[in-house]
């Protein structure tokens, strides 16, 4: 399989590079200086790209590529992904799902600890020596509280099953009900956020979900409550978001992910209600090797005539 | 027929220290038509002089751990029938004292164990995942900069030794089993009704734990608990979680094997000598540090304040505390 040109879009893990050097002839995109150049070159050799969640495989690199047979997506969002121009030119596409659940579900709670108990402002105060001049402030409860959750699939259900652990009452927003969930319903998302004390952003991005968080859910949430975006940046209106947080109409955010990554608006720097990660999701040593494998997986299993491990339906 | 009103001379309660409680929720935090509550803090004078100038004698006294109840504290007191602490600690009161003197002992009860145990897995989960590092990485404005961050160790199928099963650690290990980790505990007794692991030996549960979260109480037994010998059982992958005291650990120790690497790192509210913290650990990103507020939630301490209310009432009602320890 030596032969076989495989495009890597980004630096993403080095496991994984070593991995797919070992099988097939890796082409790193980023190192070219002149991108059109590689592609034009290696053309007709190029028939699988790897990409993620900050570059995919859109329908112009897709063309470009005449003998290109799948996209083997180092994420489980498929945002990325031109999903119509692949099924109209029957190149496979597959994910990393599961391998990466329980991770981004363990990050969407430690958030809203680290958001609602103030814990990394309380880090900050004791390492400024602010401590020997008085007490922290008093913080906000998180058992009990009503957690929303946008969107009740696999991320989703695991995010809903630890809050339960602490006896939240759990809300959800879906495309449709789930008829076998004891959690309660709301059909938009507005009521959704008017009934929560923290909304969480689990569903995935597509044309319908883009600025499914608007300034309208934010004025639902309300100076109480607290946004949580483990999902995609364009989920939630950033300018929007800035606003409610800098006037006080919204009452904190716990970010894992932004519009332009990895830009991050100026205004939530100083916040001490906000809490802000470079996208680290699934960002484990044990969970980025689970993907490693699965993309190198597909990719073995496409090459050698078998089924792929993870396709996208 | 003729009523007769009387003026009743309400038991005197003492407040040494202004509580967080009341800067935020003001005299409700302990409001009561059944006792009258003396602030010692509102006077210039010390409080010997204090209590010696007042015309009623104190019969109980509120004593967070600011304001230990010594032999001598309670010598100023002579008509001392009540202590009732602001924490679920006792170790701040001289319970053999209190015994001697006959005089009860209350403390807060679970008022606010959910919101330690919620403190606990919320340290946990930061230095695995490293959220407080890496949510600095971002407003430091490094992103851009640096391009991705290091990555964190995935919280599933990790072994946690809760050390203590009370209150506070039972809820720890409910919380962290829906994460998929594996509990096991220490306890001063085996409580056959749980489903966890059972170890007698801290020692020997850390060698075969990836972190361990202290929900213990302080006393004689527990002071420096978690000593060398732990650590190096913990090993350099381990975590250590304290939300219970500091004096349970061995702090120089600890500081010592987070600086050579000997341990993973650490997640503390609380320190042997507060509010001074070892600067040494300050210069570490795998430590995540809290000021003695695991418990001070506004929802949690309105609780405390209803515990501390409801054993004062009871008590001088002839009633059973709600929860005595003494």
């Amino acid at each position: 399989m030596e032969s076989i040109g495989v495009l890597m879009m980004c630096p993403m893990n080095s496991y994984l590079e070593n991995e797919l050097e070992k099988r097939f002839n890796l082409l790193r995109f980023w190192t070219s200086p002149e991108k059109s150049v590689l592609l034009e070159t290696h053309r007709n050799s190029i028939r699988a790209v790897v990409g993620n969640a900050f570059v995919g495989a859109d329908a112009q690199l897709i063309n470009d590529l005449p003998k290109l047979e799948i996209v083997s997506s180092f994420s489980v969002g498929l945002d990325k992904i031109d999903l119509g121009v692949c099924k109209d030119k029957g190149i496979h596409v597959t994910n990393t799902p599961d391998v990466l659940t329980e991770d981004v579900a363990d990050l969407a709670i430690g958030l809203i600890l680290a958001l609602l108990r103030r814990l990394c402002e309380c880090d900050r105060y004791v390492r400024s020596g602010k401590w020997k001049q008085g007490d922290f402030k008093l913080t906000t409860k998180f058992s009990g509280k009503s957690v929303g959750i946008i969107g009740l699939g696999r991320i989703g259900t695991a995010i809903a099953k630890r809050a339960e652990a602490f006896s939240c009452p759990i809300n959800y927003y879906s495309r449709t009900v789930k008829p076998d969930v004891a959690y309660k319903y709301y059909p938009t998302v507005v009521d959704l956020a008017k009934n929560s004390d923290i909304l969480v952003v689990a569903c995935p991005l597509s044309d319908e979900t883009r600025h499914i968080v608007n300034r309208q859910v934010m004025d639902a949430l309300g100076p109480k409550g607290v946004l949580i975006n483990i999902g995609r940046g364009p989920h939630v209106d950033e300018q929007e978001l800035v606003k409610a947080l800098t006037e006080g109409r919204l009452g904190g955010a716990a970010l894992d992910v932004f519009e332009k990554e990895p830009h991050v608006p100026e205004e939530l720097f100083g916040l001490e209600n906000v809490v802000l990660l470079p996208h680290v999701g699934s960002g484990t040593v044990e969970t980025r090797n689970a993907m490693a494998d699965l993309v190198v997986g597909n990719l073995e299993a496409h090459f050698s005539g078998k089924s792929l491990l993870t396709p996208v339906v | 027929m003729t009523t007769t009103s009387f003026t009743q001379v309400l038991p005197r309660v003492l407040f040494v220290n202004r509580h967080a409680a009341m800067g935020v929720l003001g005299d409700s935090f302990v409001a009561s038509t059944k006792f009258e509550i003396l602030k010692a803090f509102e006077s210039p004078l010390l409080l010997p002089e204090f209590l010696a100038d007042q015309s009623h004698p104190v019969s109980a006294i509120i004593a967070p751990v600011a304001v230990p109840v010594t032999a001598d504290l309670i010598r100023l007191l002579p008509n001392l029938r009540l202590v009732v602490t602001t924490s679920t600690g006792v170790d701040h009161v001289d319970l053999v004292e209190c015994r001697r003197r006959g005089i009860s002992v209350a403390n807060a009860g679970s008022s606010y164990s959910e919101d330690v145990a919620d403190t606990a897995v919320g340290l946990l989960i930061d230095v695995f995942r490293r959220i407080s590092a890496a949510n600095r990485f971002v407003k430091q404005r490094l992103w851009p900069l640096k391009g991705d961050y290091p990555l964190g160790s995935k919280l599933g199928r990790k072994r946690i030794g809760v050390v203590g099963l009370g209150s506070i650690g039972s809820m720890v290990a409910t919380r962290l089993e829906a994460f998929g980790c594996q509990i096991s505990y220490s306890s001063r007794n085996r409580k056959p009704s749980v489903p966890y692991h059972y170890y007698m030996d801290v020692q020997e549960m850390a060698s075969n734990s990836d972190a361990l979260v202290i929900c213990c109480e302080l006393n004689d037994k527990t002071f420096h608990l978690i000593n060398r010998d732990v650590f190096a059982a913990l090993g350099k992958q381990g975590v250590i979680v304290n939300v219970a005291r500091g004096g349970i650990v061995d702090e120089d120790e600890m500081v010592r094997c987070l600086r050579e690497g000997e341990i993973g790192g650490a997640g503390l509210d609380v320190f042997e000598d507060e509010p001074n913290v070892p600067k040494e650990l300050f210069e570490l990103d795998n430590v995540v540090l809290s000021p003695h507020c695991a418990y001070t939630s506004l929802e949690g301490l309105e609780q405390l304040g209803k515990v501390l209310v409801g054993n004062i009432e009871a008590f001088f009602s002839n009633k059973p505390l709600l929860t005595p320890v003494l």
